[in-house]
């Protein structure tokens, strides 16, 4: 994730600060082994706030997979998996983790050793599989969280589930580091996680200013904390910092898409590959990505913590997670985002990779028509490997659509 | 093992077959609940009064399900709602979903917004089957589905009605499974079409006509001299399926052309169905919950790093197979992710294997002959 915002005065200073907390970052974790320290993988959905607790460095793998899409290695480390016997139709993130794993190449040369993985299901199936690839792989022991999906609702029974399970997680800590949980400490990294998460609301919600302060591109780069370093006072201290500086951009009318006329909604994983491109493309039409449906995933069950009973209440924020609800919820989630935003269209990302985020797509899609008669441009793309990636038919469709909501927008005017 | 019309007993399978939803809706005496997961707690449906009934794809073309889900979903997920949408289902009065892979679970989110049918119901199984609390959830919601049903049909499930399904279940399995042992030990005493036939039409028919079938075939078979079928078997390669749901019987008729005999599986449409059975002695909730901890595992659960591997290992070294053929259907996640590994095992095990990546709906299996022939030749 090393992307630049290419137009000079409209830069988001924090993008540098940003940039050095994260090569830190990786530097501790690549080091972990020689300061004695231990490196737990974890998917992004999971509940890390153990982890920072008991000084274990969190690892994630679907990070380091945007930094290989974004730096353009997707479809070699991709082609290693296959030749692996992996299907190419796997999600690619998978492919390429597992890819990288043997062939110790990527970005940063590979992600450190882990000592446990930790994966939570409740962003797809696919990390299920995915983890017991490198529980094998690593021989080290994995944890899963078991979220059952809340189709329609939350029920009492996977609640007493995923409860017994948080217990069994911290049980498995105990065992792998031979420590004991310190709940103080948990009960401080609670508090963190919440304030951060807080923030980063705060921060996504900036855009429903006109013109937006930032972007959906922007968004898609600034989440890498609220992912890796969820619970520190680094993620807490850093978001405080963003959310200043677009509170003074808005003071101060600065738009990240100069003479931003139209506003649109994206859902799913961002296209990482393609980020610069597809960011130009629709600035060149006037068009801001105010926000999308991923980043804000990291923000959209805060209303089940509660920091002074943290470790009973992620039981339930950690299961009724965006991906992890039946699509009429998530349709409802879109619709309020529409009216927050006041956006002209929604574009989705049908994406290869992700058949939990891609499929029930076409009926919210319906449903978003339905509701609110605006267009919806369905992009088939992949968030890592760009060998389902057509450029020429993506401009082409990119410009219809754009033409669209220009009429519908002089309709509406006239 | 040359072609040969089926014995007559096992007409009535192959009539289930040919054409499910016909079945479906001569089946009046009682309200129809379609099935698509070997981890559907049947015994439940039909103690509430149901019918359950396996749903497998019969659309060989895509048009309205184009409308929910994209290409790169399989072909049995994209294929059941077609059938839907088409009105091909509607003898159905509803379906129930168990929780497997990502497909599933948002075809259960598209299913239910339909709203085509009176009942629907969610049945969100733990994707761990081997951990105590994975347990008691998954006791917990088979309570729900219980409760469910009942809500449906206004009726209370007795534990009595329960204890008499699980033992018909278990009577249909136990059969099946002798069966299918009795094709192992015998290859030519049933073709490999006929087990295909077999093995869908008890998820398809009347569940006690079923068992009573079934029972004459075993009868039929156990009546047939051993040295004779002995002599008939001589020279056949001896196979084992390993996949998803695999209804392509133009596939068994190619490895019985070739000579081979499909002897074993580890299929959901198959010994993953009816393997294992259900304790007749204990509380049956409790029963059943134990009976799919201890079950071959789909590839959508978790029970250990290699228990699968391992499990099919042992059951091609067990039954003496001489190669084992993964039938992957393209799209399919949980067992892509599994193959490698898979076949890693079975090669450390010196046992040959092939990888077909099948799409359900397709019509020409031409092009996999020569590889089908291919490795049965080498093998």
């Amino acid at each position: 994730m090393t992307r630049t915002i290419d137009r000079e005065n409209t830069k988001i200073a924090a993008a540098k600060k940003m940039r050095d907390i994260m090569t830190t970052y990786y530097l501790d974790a690549l080091s972990a082994f020689q300061n004695n320290r231990q490196v737990a993988w974890i998917t992004s959905g999971g509940p890390v706030e153990p982890l920072v607790a008991m000084d274990i460095i969190p690892v994630y793998p679907e990070n380091h997979g945007a930094m290989i899409g974004s730096a353009k290695m997707g479809e070699e480390l991709c082609s290693k998996a296959e030749e692996m016997g992996y299907c190419a139709d796997l999600c690619a993130y998978a492919r390429a983790d597992i890819g990288c794993s043997v062939a110790k190449g990527g970005p940063i040369g590979g992600l450190p050793k882990p000592d446990m993985l930790i994966c939570c299901n409740n962003i797809c199936g696919t990390v299920l599989k995915w983890y017991e690839v490198q529980a094998r792989y690593y021989g080290v022991p994995l944890f899963i969280l078991d979220t059952p999906v809340c189709h329609t609702g939350f029920f009492p029974e996977t609640a007493a589930y995923v409860k017994a399970q948080i217990t069994e997680y911290i049980g498995f800590l105990e065992t792998v580091t031979k420590r004991k949980l310190d709940m103080d400490r948990l009960n401080q990294v609670g508090h963190l996680s919440f304030e951060g998460q807080k923030l980063w609301q705060q921060v996504l919600r900036t855009t429903a200013h006109k013109p937006s302060p930032m972007s959906a591109f922007d968004a898609f780069f600034f989440l890498a904390l609220i992912v890796t370093l969820r619970g520190t006072t680094t993620a807490v201290d850093f978001y405080r910092e963003l959310l200043a500086e677009m509170n003074d951009r808005i003071a101060k009318g600065i738009s990240v898409v100069p003479d931003e006329q139209y506003r649109l909604l994206w859902d799913n994983l961002p296209v990482w590959h393609r980020l610069k491109w597809l960011s130009k493309k629709f600035s060149d039409h006037k068009a801001c990505l105010v926000a999308d449906t991923y980043t804000s995933a990291w923000c959209g069950a805060i209303q089940y913590i509660d920091p002074d009973n943290f470790l009973d209440s992620i039981a339930q924020a950690y299961t009724r997670i965006y991906l992890n609800i039946g699509i009429d919820q998530m349709a409802d989630q879109v619709l309020d985002m529409i009216r927050f935003y006041d956006v002209n269209g929604l574009v989705m990302h049908s994406n290869r990779s992700c058949k939990p985020y891609s499929f029930g797509q076409m009926d919210i899609m319906h449903i978003v028509h339905k509701k609110t008669g605006i267009p919806v441009l369905m992009l088939e793309a992949d968030m890592v490997d760009p060998r389902s990636f057509s450029e020429s038919q993506m401009d082409t469709r990119i410009d219809a659509f754009m033409e669209i909501i220009l009429q519908r927008g002089t309709t509406l005017k006239g | 093992m040359k072609d040969r019309d089926p014995m007559k007993e096992l007409m009535p399978f192959y009539q289930a077959v040919e054409d499910p939803a016909a079945l479906g809706r001569s089946i009046t005496h009682k309200k129809i609940i379609g099935t698509l997961c070997s981890y559907t707690p049947e015994e439940l449906i039909y103690a509430a009064g149901f019918h359950p009934m396996r749903l497998f794809s019969s659309s060989k073309e895509i048009h309205l399900a184009h409308n929910h889900l994209q290409t790169y979903c399989c072909s049995v997920v994209r294929g059941v709602l077609e059938d839907s949408l088409s009105g091909h289902l509607d003898f159905l009065h509803g379906a129930v979903f168990p929780h497997t892979c990502d497909s599933m679970q948002r075809l259960s989110d598209i299913w239910r917004l339909k709203k085509r049918y009176p009942f629907f119901a969610d049945v969100i199984l733990p994707a761990k089957m081997n951990t105590p609390s994975a347990n008691a959830y998954m006791a917990a919601v088979l309570e729900r589905f219980k409760a469910d049903l009942e809500a449906d049909g206004g009726i209370t499930i007795t534990q009595q009605a329960l204890a008499d399904a699980v033992h018909l279940y278990n009577r249909i399995r136990s059969t099946l499974s002798s069966i299918y042992a009795h094709k192992s030990k015998y290859p030519a005493s049933l073709t490999n079409r006929d087990i295909h036939a077999l093995v869908k039409g008890s998820m398809l028919m009347d569940r006690q006509q079923t068992a009573g079938l079934l029972d004459k075939v075993a009868r039929r078979l156990a009546s047939a001299d051993p040295a004779a079928e002995h002599a008939q078997n001589r020279g056949t390669k001896r196979l084992i399926l390993s996949g998803s749901v695999c209804d392509m019987p133009g596939l068994y008729d190619l490895f019985q052309d070739t000579g081979a005999a499909v002897v074993g599986d580890d299929l959901c449409t198959g010994s993953r169905w009816f393997e294992g059975l259900t304790d007749e002695d204990d509380d049956p909730l409790a029963a059943i919950t134990r009976r799919y901890a201890r079950r071959m595992v789909c590839p959508a659960k978790h029970r250990g790093l290699h228990t699968r591997a391992a499990a099919l290992v042992e059951k091609a070294q067990r039954l003496k197979a001489d190669g084992v053929v993964f039938v992957l259907l393209k799209f399919c996640d949980p067992h892509a992710f599994d193959y490698p590994y898979i076949k890693g095992f079975l090669d450390d095990a010196g046992i040959r294997s092939l990888v077909l990546e099948l799409d359900d709906s397709q019509d020409s299996l031409g092009q996999l002959a020569t590889r089908i022939e291919t490795f049965i030749h080498m093998i």
